[in-house]
């Protein structure tokens, strides 16, 4: 497949394990920001083909993962109000509120559908003008121009019972968070592609000089990833903190303007409560003055509900890269993809679920399983 | 004969004459009176023509099959839609049953049928679907003996939902099952995966690519008898639901040992694996309906799969892993990079309804 097959070459995928295998000294930890490269270094095994002195810690960005729990909870409880039809995409279906999620919702008889994109719960509330649509906004900065796209569609074409929920988060305040925090071990960073094809990387460079941290903009496919983890582990060794881009085939220093502005026009920047992180201050979306109508948690008066989390789930300190999936002593007992404790093993970029799902853990770097599983 | 016309890819015959007086199916052609008795005569029966149906009895009274074993399978379809590229429910029921008997290394005889019908499903929509599941039945050289048909309140099925039951003889001389896979044997698969769950999915989603993916919803039991000539077969298995990962990992349970794959050796059409990346999903967690997977002794493989690709089933069939006592009840995956992982069940559902 072109433009595909290129990223995913066996040779070219040597050439920069063995430079990197040759460049490396000493131990260093870099974490990947987005869920979708955790996924494609444990698919693919770069875990096991990179020396041990390297340390893979995933980070936050798994935009299900990271959604509070009281945002899910107010999506459940709009969900269930009459004449509603909650949409959203997959992944947040089964992510466990307080109570319930949202299929069991829908189990339960509300109407809550699948949609794959934000633009064709606008098409469902044309053509269901005595229901109220409601669409789960969650995600980055990926998301984001779609997401104002459809508020600004209903808008024009005055649809007026469409509304979103959103819960959108911001990457770079979130890696401040990691990096400014006491017990930080990241010592550099595979930031997020698809974000910095949005958002451009201007916003790195100042981060990058305080903390000292080199800071490599990085794609999703495996070549993409070994070329990515190279350049890091390049700067580390030779003392370097910049900011560099190796997916340039996609991203812009400055990003893409006209996404910016619509993101601009439709959203303001507020607080936002992290799951398992807290609240980090400005470093949330909400919909901006003038486009209330367009905001569920305006239209729907649905008071919060004091969430009680599963103390069993470390999800916080998971998302941190405090702790890998495997650490965690619900993993694979308590907590499976067919019984989630918290969403890191629900979503598709969830790193407990890359884990459980590939195995990873269940193989030893000689290919051969671990004593303990052997053992069960 | 009916006329046949192709449509983005999906069958469409036209009805010769008009075959009931009712356009839709009513409440009524289930009620077991006249309308039922017009349906039966008028639809069914000319389709499906055979002494054993023929005869209008309560329940086929079949010839014996002369002292080999029988093997019996069922299933149900509720495939949404009903018309997809390269097939329909009516043949997906007819293929899907027929085909898991023929895992069984059993010859498939004869089929029974169940139709639980939605109240208004066009008449026509019906005989395009009994056309080609009469189309699938007779080219698989099965014949279906006996059938029900209820019609229920609207909204209270989809249109249409079928049930096939399926009868067949066992090979003589014949062993197929889990538990005589053995360590070295290699593992087939009999062409290009995944092809099914995209060709539904793009209909349900309105994908479009440079030409149309269709299912590859066949008949497999004339490539088994082919393999069986050639070679010592060890374990069959379609990968429907859940695809080939699902399938392997269920044999890796049951035979108690592990199977390493080569993830560039798996066949998968250009279209499908562009579909995949597009959806997020894994070929190889993506439903067949026209292929299987086989486990066969190490040094039979490569006549097996010569005898393969003669036969129209079989053209793609690559050897795409092999069996190991290393990791028992694992699957394991040697990926395009070099890197490996573990191939997992599927959990929960990629694709809702896709047979």
């Amino acid at each position: 497949m072109k433009y595909l097959d290129e990223y995913r070459d066996p040779e070219a995928s040597q050439k920069y394990i063995d430079l990197i295998h040759k460049t490396i000294s000493r131990e260093w930890t870099i974490m990947e920001i987005c869920g979708g490269q955790t996924h494609a270094i444990v698919k693919y095994g770069i875990d096991h083909l990179l020396p041990d002195k390297l340390t893979f810690v995933h980070g936050p960005g798994c935009p299900v993962c990271v959604t509070s729990q009281e945002i899910i909870d107010k999506a459940i409880a709009i969900a269930q109000e009459p004449d509603v039809i909650f949409t959203s995409f997959g992944d947040m279906m089964r992510v466990p509120g307080t109570q319930k999620d949202l299929l069991m919702v829908k189990s339960e008889g509300a109407d809550v559908r699948m949609v794959y994109s934000p633009l064709d719960a606008v098409n469902l509330a044309i053509k269901h003008p005595n229901k109220e649509v409601v669409f789960f906004a969650v995600g980055f900065e990926t998301t984001a121009p779609a997401n104002a796209m459809a508020v600004n569609k209903a808008h024009i074409s005055g649809v007026r019972n469409f509304s979103i929920l959103s819960s959108h988060v911001l990457v770079p305040p979130a890696m401040e968070m990691i990096l400014s925090s006491a017990e930080n071990q990241v010592q550099g960073f595979l930031a997020a592609g698809h974000v910095c094809s949005v958002m451009g990387y201007n916003e790195y460079i100042p981060m990058a000089q305080r903390y000292k941290v080199p800071i490599v903009v990085t794609g999703f496919e495996p070549l993409d990833i070994l070329q990515g983890t190279y350049m890091t582990i390049k700067q580390l060794e030779e003392g370097r903190y910049e900011v560099e881009n190796q997916y340039a085939r996609a991203v812009k220093r400055e990003g893409n303007i006209p996404s910016q502005n619509l993101i601009r026009t439709i959203f303001q920047v507020t607080d936002r409560n992290w799951r398992g992180m807290g609240v980090i201050p400005a470093s949330g979306l909400e919909i901006r003055p003038g486009y209330e109508l367009y905001d569920a948690e305006k239209k729907f008066n649905v008071r919060d509900v004091e969430p009680v989390t599963n103390s069993e789930c470390i999800a916080g300190v998971i998302l941190r890269g405090r702790k890998k999936p495997t650490e965690c002593p619900a993993f694979g007992k308590k907590c499976t993809p067919e019984h989630p404790l918290g969403a890191p093993m629900v979503s598709s970029e969830g790193a407990c679920a890359a884990y459980y799902h590939y195995g990873n853990y269940r193989i030893k770097k000689d290919k051969r399983i671990t004593e303990d599983l052997a053992n069960e | 004969m009916s006329k046949i016309t192709y449509q983005n890819g999906i069958k469409s015959f036209s009805c010769p004459i008009p075959i009931t007086d009712y356009k839709n199916i009513l409440l009524a052609h289930g009620s077991g009176g006249k309308l039922t008795n017009d349906l039966i005569r008028k639809v069914f029966l000319p389709q499906f023509r055979n002494n054993y149906l023929e005869a209008l009895h309560d329940g086929a009274i079949l010839p014996s099959l002369d002292g080999r074993q029988l093997t019996v399978s069922t299933d149900s379809f509720v495939v949404d839609p009903i018309f997809f590229p390269g097939g329909d429910i009516g043949s997906l029921a007819v293929h899907g049953t027929l085909n898991d008997i023929a895992m069984c290394g059993a010859q498939p005889l004869y089929l029974t049928v169940g139709f639980i019908i939605e109240e208004g499903l066009p008449m026509e929509d019906l005989w395009q679907i009994i056309l080609s599941m009469e189309e699938a039945a007779s080219a698989a050289g099965v014949q279906i003996v006996t059938g029900d048909t209820k019609v229920v309140d609207r909204g209270k099925c989809d249109r249409i939902f079928i049930n096939t039951t399926g009868i067949g003889a066992v090979l003589p001389n014949i062993i197929i099952g889990a538990g005589q896979i053995q360590p070295d044997d290699q593992i087939i698969v009999s062409g290009d995966i995944a092809r099914h769950g995209i060709a539904i999915m793009s209909v349900r989603e309105g994908l479009e690519f440079e030409s149309i993916i269709k299912s590859d919803s066949a008949a497999l039991n004339g490539l088994v008898d082919t393999m069986i000539q050639s070679g010592e077969i060890h374990a069959l298995r379609d990968p429907t639901r859940g695809g080939v990962s699902s399938a392997l990992n269920e044999l890796a349970e049951a035979s108690g040992l592990g199977f390493v794959l080569q993830e560039e050796s798996i066949p998968v059409h250009e279209q499908v694996r562009a579909a995949c990346e597009i959806l997020g999903l894994d070929p190889i967690y993506v439903a067949n309906e026209g292929k299987l997977l086989a486990f066969v002794k190490s040094k039979d493989s490569e006549r097996i799969l010569k005898a393969m690709h003669q036969h129209p089933q079989g053209r793609e069939a690559k050897i795409i892993g092999e069996v190991t006592r290393d990791h028992p009840g694992m699957v394991i995956l040697n990926s395009r990079i070099g890197g490996t992982r573990v191939v997992d069940m599927l959990t929960g559902e990629q694709l809702p309804r896709i047979c």
